[in-house]
């Protein structure tokens, strides 16, 4: 009886470990929300080719992804933005080395409902909008309805890339914050499902979640300039004005199965993917 | 032999009820340890009674007063709303219905009881988030109504079940007595009934609302999560327990952000530790 329990027992060791991360031909890949959908499909296509090897990515916020890095229960973080100083002081702290790599670039999106009339803003309405000083669609050539403000969580990257970007005007500490009324959503999902229904609302995500329920916004730098769409050909040539580095971290240099996964992300067919996944590849 | 048996189960008894309460003050321990640690940095009374909750901004703005607020107005929602319903659905299984629709009900209730807080969160997105929005005209249905709405729906299985027993453990000589003198039915369920079993349905309802204002995911999913003191029930707000689900796995360990969730956590430890302290002496009392 003993015996059999002590067998089963050491199946389901073996099991559980042929499935945890630390074995040689696993890797964890945690992080940002943004990325999720274009590190599945990198991780589906490559263990398509390499059917010995296992990939597993989760989201969760790019600073979820970072705090797993930091602790060493992930072997690559992907981020929507990089890293802080606070971060890495951190992560070296723990016997952790970041190595910082540029994998594909993002347009940051807004979006409202296609029941709204707004279709362009500029950075500094889209400002006013987001801090709150702004209350009324009809201040910005709508109807006059409330705006409601949908905006990611704390620990979302693109929450913080938008609020540096768009509120703080590219700097980093400012003293500028989302509006206290601003709706805090879990996922880049929920605030398109919620834009979707609701024709007062605007929101903002990478370009991956564009779907005809919502309708992009054109962006322009400031009145005299011209208003861009977010388009993958916009984003290269640096045109739309909301657009970003998406990163992988690595601790130290890659090497072994991290290393092989990290190639395949930038090779040809990797960056065939970025632009699969509604991305802008960066070769 | 056998005395030595009966000695070790004693002893092993004892040690699992010893163990748990061990737990339970590790736990403690180990939430006011880290929680108390954040008043380094921002005074108990601007903890409490500040206005802004801004946890990653330089310097962070670490006042909770919204949080609170938001909690107590979607727990006062959702008890406005289930202590009626539920005590009645209480009265009417213990005393009016006949059998078939007691089991049925009873069942029903019981079901109620299992559906996962996820899923109702869910449910009350696509479903109901999309109605308080038209019904109300609201430039949004994210609202601490929405969210009380649900929780009041989490509340009554807990609320009827144990206001029910109550009603059933009063003597039936009460409502002999009752009849005998001439009154009837209504009378002696709202005259002789309802004050008798009124400290089981007190507990009754303290147990309701010591599960809504634990409950994390329906109403992270539901109230908008906005973190401004809230003037009526028809706006988002953003409670304490959805405020350490959704920032918990970003905080920096050993930041005053991390030191602050788990000091949210001593608020919420209270606050339940008190409902479930007035619980108990109801229960006691008709003991």
């Amino acid at each position: 009886m003993f015996k059999k329990d002590l067998f089963i027992l050491a199946v389901l060791m073996f099991t559980a470990s042929a499935f945890a991360g630390n074995d040689k031909n696993s890797i964890q890949i945690k992080g940002s929300d943004t990325m999720v959908n274009l590190a599945q499909a990198w991780a589906e296509k490559y263990m398509e080719k390499n059917s010995e090897d296992f990939v597993a990515v989760t989201g969760g916020g790019s600073g979820t992804g970072i705090a797993a890095f930091i602790n060493s229960t992930c072997d690559i973080a992907e981020c929507s933005r990089s890293m802080k100083k606070e971060e890495i002081q951190l992560a070296e702290n723990k016997g952790v080395k970041p190595v910082e790599h540029i994998v594909a670039l993002d347009g940051i999106v807004v979006v409202v409902s296609p029941k709204n009339p707004v279709s362009k803003l500029t950075i500094e309405q889209l400002r006013a909008i987001f801090m709150g000083t702004i209350k009324n669609w009809k201040e910005v050539g709508g109807e006059d309805k409330t705006i409601v403000i949908l905006s990611r969580e704390i620990n979302s990257g693109t929450h913080v890339f938008f609020k540096e970007h768009v509120l703080r005007g590219g700097h980093e500490k400012g003293p500028e914050e989302f509006a206290p009324g601003a709706l805090l959503m879990s996922s880049s999902q929920a605030i398109a499902d919620e834009v979707a229904q609701n024709q007062n609302a605007i929101g903002y995500y990478g370009m991956g979640y564009i779907s005809p329920k919502q309708k992009v916004i054109l962006v322009a730098k400031d009145e005299k300039s011209e208003y861009i769409m977010p388009t993958i050909e916009n984003v290269v040539k640096g045109r739309y004005p909301i657009s970003r580095p998406l990163y992988l971290y690595t601790n130290g240099e890659a090497l072994g199965l991290v290393k092989k996964f990290l190639d395949f992300t930038l090779s040809k067919e990797g960056q065939e993917i970025v632009a699969k996944t509604d991305f802008v590849p960066v070769k | 032999m056998r005395k030595l048996k009966e000695f070790i189960i004693e002893k092993l008894i004892l040690i699992s009820g010893l163990a748990s309460i061990f737990f339970v003050i590790l736990i403690f321990l180990f939430l006011a340890k880290e929680g108390l640690s954040v008043f380094k940095s921002v005074t108990p009374f601007n903890f409490l009674l500040g206005k802004n909750w801004y946890p990653i901004s330089e310097p962070a703005q670490l006042g909770i007063l919204p949080l609170i607020l938001g909690s107590l107005i979607v727990t006062l929602g959702a008890a406005i709303i289930s202590i009626p319903i539920g005590v009645a659905c209480a009265v009417y299984i213990a005393e009016i219905a006949p059998l078939k629709i007691k089991e049925i009900l009873k069942a029903g209730i019981e079901l109620l009881a299992a559906i996962p807080s996820v899923v109702l969160g869910f449910i009350g997105m696509v479903t109901l988030v999309p109605w308080v929005k038209s019904t109300f005209h609201l430039p949004t249905g994210l609202t601490a109504l929405s969210g009380a709405i649900i929780l009041a729906f989490m509340a009554m299985p807990t609320i009827v079940s144990i206001a029910e027993d109550a009603l059933y453990s009063v003597p039936k000589s009460y409502k002999e007595g009752a009849f005998a003198l001439g009154a009837t039915h209504w009378q002696t369920i709202y005259r002789v009934l309802l004050p008798a079993a009124s400290s089981g349905i007190v507990a009754a309802v303290m147990l309701g609302i010591g599960r809504v204002i634990g409950e994390t995911m329906a109403v992270m999913m539901i109230t908008g999560n906005a973190a401004v003191i809230p003037q009526s029930i028809f706006v988002p707000v953003r409670t304490l327990t959805a405020t350490i689900a959704a920032e918990m796995g970003e905080a920096v360990v050993g930041s005053e952000h991390y030191f602050a969730l788990f000091a949210i956590g001593i608020v919420l430890f209270i606050m339940s530790f008190i409902i479930n302290v007035t619980a108990d002496l109801f229960l006691h009392k008709r003991n």
